[in-house]
């Protein structure tokens, strides 16, 4: 995993509620046995007419949408799938942080594992941030878990605090779990007749 | 999930499954849960695997972990090979991907088959009291058994193999009461489709559910799977059914499940499972099974569901201008008009299968539906049983005859047109009545339209060629 540095980026709107993971990456791309290759698939069916050119009123296609880091989407976003496809595609694509006013539990799981930022704003910044112009940047201090408008206003955002640590030094999971090896082996032993194995 | 509270202290179902699960908390981090049950599944495990030999590891509890092949295969005859090189690719990914970790794989030609929800309970590897994960969000049907059960990401799968534990956060308690009695052609469908579109699909959001209540009770244990499979549409990480007499009758006997003392002993720890009296809940909701009507979506997420007898909403109705534009999109994506019934709306497709609603009791449903009578001839209609089990009880019983003289098309076990990653289809702009569990944008098939309703009314719409109420067949 990639460290989360400080950034600063302007937005990429998408305004719109409940925006699920067969939207972000739909279930017929999800063949692959690899991570690689999904942004072009990224929000697909928005972006491509039936014949592959793009939809040029999409967000996505206008200049607006490309070398933005921060998307900026409706309440909820995420709803649905345990993908993962869903944020190596946005990652892929070229977005480090998605700001809602809330986040599906998987979705929200499956983004911090991947350097993706999901950053809960109240209802009102939400509405404000739509409001912005089309080139103002925001920053995101993720140390300082703030989120820092043009006008200077710095908005909190909740951030597990383990999480946060794992973003910041770019390291994943897996490796403090296999450090707890004792009390595992400690816990098997404990449920030996209690566990149904399979073997 | 549910967080670990003071002994002694009243305690909620989830609550008593997540305290006998934590193998080590220290301040600052999530508390390390231990898995008793991981399900694998073609589409989300591969790169786990590949994380897994770069770092070289093994798994840890290959004893603890099952695979099959579900989504990505095609329901068509499986002496076939699969025409889709890259399901294709995927599919034979798995098999060696358990061949070489050690993990059982019920895989494409094995006699246990089926859809990863299907044959985790019919196999009886799913049982009261466990942590059961799978990289899929509909893992909540296990739930059903009184299991803490929940869908989780690729990254998590990858832990799960190397460790068979899971770092996680408690969820809070969300109760939803149902009492009464179903009325005649109301189902489990109908009551989890009722409360997504009260609370709506996020209302459930950062909550495990707990499902209780006399009509709950009612349930067998096919449709307490439909209830909990479903919480995830309401946002929930996982849904949850207190075991009882019905839960241990369903499992005694299921090839996985104890055997003599050690099924006394289980059934003993077993019935201390259900919520203490008393034990508090951070949200209750009631819903009155006596009113309830069969349920249809009309709009492109599971929360969008009215009476079947109902109106679909107008846009203007929407809380605010975000809200509005966005039922206007669904409006416009399903090309319905606010205000109007959705009941006598053609349909050119029935999709009778899913983790949701494949069981042979929704089979049994659909065919006392189907019995004598003709789909419209303009409707395919397609009936995929969720096993290679539910498969064979349904020959025994012999529902594929009253399918096929319906004028269906009896397909084999997968996932199918749930997901339509297998060819399994919509065309653009079509309609289907689906017993699947998402309605959203493209979900089966790319610029299709799904109306999410319950077997019956699937069948009951099939024979009229538009959106019908069952209530008016029986
Ligand atoms: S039947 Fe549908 S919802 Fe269930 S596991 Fe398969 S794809 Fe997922």
């Amino acid at each position: 995993m990639k460290p989360f540095i400080a950034l600063e980026s302007r937005l990429v709107p998408l305004p719109t509620n409940d925006i699920d993971t067969d939207q972000i990456i739909p279930a017929r791309f999800l063949k692959t046995t690899s991570k690689e290759g999904l942004d072009k698939q990224l929000f697909c069916d928005w972006r491509y007419n039936a014949d592959g050119s793009e939809k040029p009123d999409f967000i996505l296609n206008t200049p607006r949408g490309k070398g933005a880091e921060i998307l900026l989407a409706g309440d909820n976003f995420g709803c649905g799938s345990s993908r993962e496809h869903a944020p190596w595609a946005l990652t892929q694509f070229g977005f480090r942080a998605v700001i809602s006013t809330s986040f599906a539990d998987i979705f929200k799981n499956n983004a911090l594992k991947n350097s993706l930022l999901p950053i809960v704003v109240p209802a009102d910044v939400h509405a404000k941030l739509f409001t912005l112009p089309e080139d103002a940047k925001v920053q995101v201090d993720l140390k300082a878990q703030k989120l820092i408008l043009p006008d200077g206003t710095a908005v909190e955002f909740p951030v597990d605090p383990f999480a946060k640590n794992c973003l910041l030094e770019g390291v994943d999971e897996l490796g403090w779990i296999l450090k707890q090896e004792s009390s595992i082996a400690a816990y098997e032993a404990s449920r030996i007749g209690t566990l149904n194995t399979l073997a | 999930m549910s967080g670990s509270v003071k002994s002694g202290a009243l305690r909620t179902l989830s609550q008593k499954v997540w305290d006998g699960h934590i193998v080590h908390e220290e301040p600052g981090a999530p508390s390390l849960l231990f898995i008793d049950l991981h399900l694998v599944h073609e589409v989300t495990s591969p790169q786990a695997f590949s994380g897994l030999r770069a770092r070289g590891l093994k798994v840890r509890r290959p004893d603890l972990t099952v695979a099959t092949a579900d989504h990505s295969i095609p329901t068509t005859d499986r002496s076939l090979p699969i025409l889709d090189k890259v399901a294709a690719a995927q599919v034979a990914k798995l098999e060696e991907n358990c061949k070489e970790f050690g993990i059982p794989c019920y895989g494409l030609h094995s006699s246990h088959q089926g859809i990863v929800h299907v044959i985790g309970p019919e196999l009886g590897f799913t049982q009261p009291g466990m942590t059961v994960v799978c990289g899929d969000s509909h893992t909540a049907t296990h739930g059903a058994f009184g299991a803490l059960a929940f869908g989780i990401g690729t990254s998590e799968v990858e832990n799960v193999l190397a460790s068979q534990c899971l770092l996680q956060r408690p969820s809070k308690t969300f109760r939803v009461n149902v009492n009464g009695v179903l009325r005649n052609g109301v189902t489990a469908k109908d009551i989890i489709l009722a409360l997504i579109a009260k609370i709506g699909i996020g209302g459930g959001t950062g909550t495990v559910m707990e499902y209780a209540g006399s009509a709950i009770r009612a349930l067998d244990m096919e449709g307490r799977m439909t209830v909990c499979n479903m919480a995830i549409e309401g946002g929930a990480r996982a849904g949850m059914i207190a075991p009882d007499d019905t839960t241990f009758q369903y499992l005694n006997g299921r090839p996985f499940a104890p055997k003599g003392e050690a099924w006394d002993a289980a059934v003993a720890r077993w019935k201390q499972l259900p919520t203490d009296e008393g034990a508090a809940f951070d949200r209750d909701i009631d819903i009155d099974a006596n009113t309830l009507e069969p349920m249809i979506t009309w709009g492109t997420n599971p929360g969008m569901g009215i009476p079947i007898t109902g109106v679909i909403p107008d846009a203007s109705s929407g809380a605010d201008a975000m809200a509005r534009e966005s039922l206007a999109k669904a409006l416009a994506y399903m090309g319905l008009e606010g205000g109007k019934p959705v009941l006598g709306h053609p349909i050119d497709v029935v999709f009778i299968g899913s983790c949701t609603n494949s069981r042979i009791s929704d089979l049994r449903a659909a065919a006392a539906v189907l019995k004598g009578r003709k789909v419209n001839p303009k409707v395919r209609t397609m009936v995929v049983p969720g096993s290679q089990e539910v498969k064979r009880q349904a020959i025994a019983e012999g529902l594929p005859e009253i399918f096929r003289a319906a004028g269906c098309d009896w397909r084999e076990p997968g996932c199918s047109m749930c997901i339509a990653m297998n060819g399994d289809q919509l065309s653009p702009g079509e309609y289907s009545v689906s017993t699947s569990n998402r309605n959203f944008e493209g979900r089966q098939g790319k610029g299709g339209r799904t109306f999410l309703a319950s077997p019956q009314t699937a069948a009951a719409s099939a024979i009229a060629g538009a959106v019908a109420d069952v209530r008016t067949l029986l």
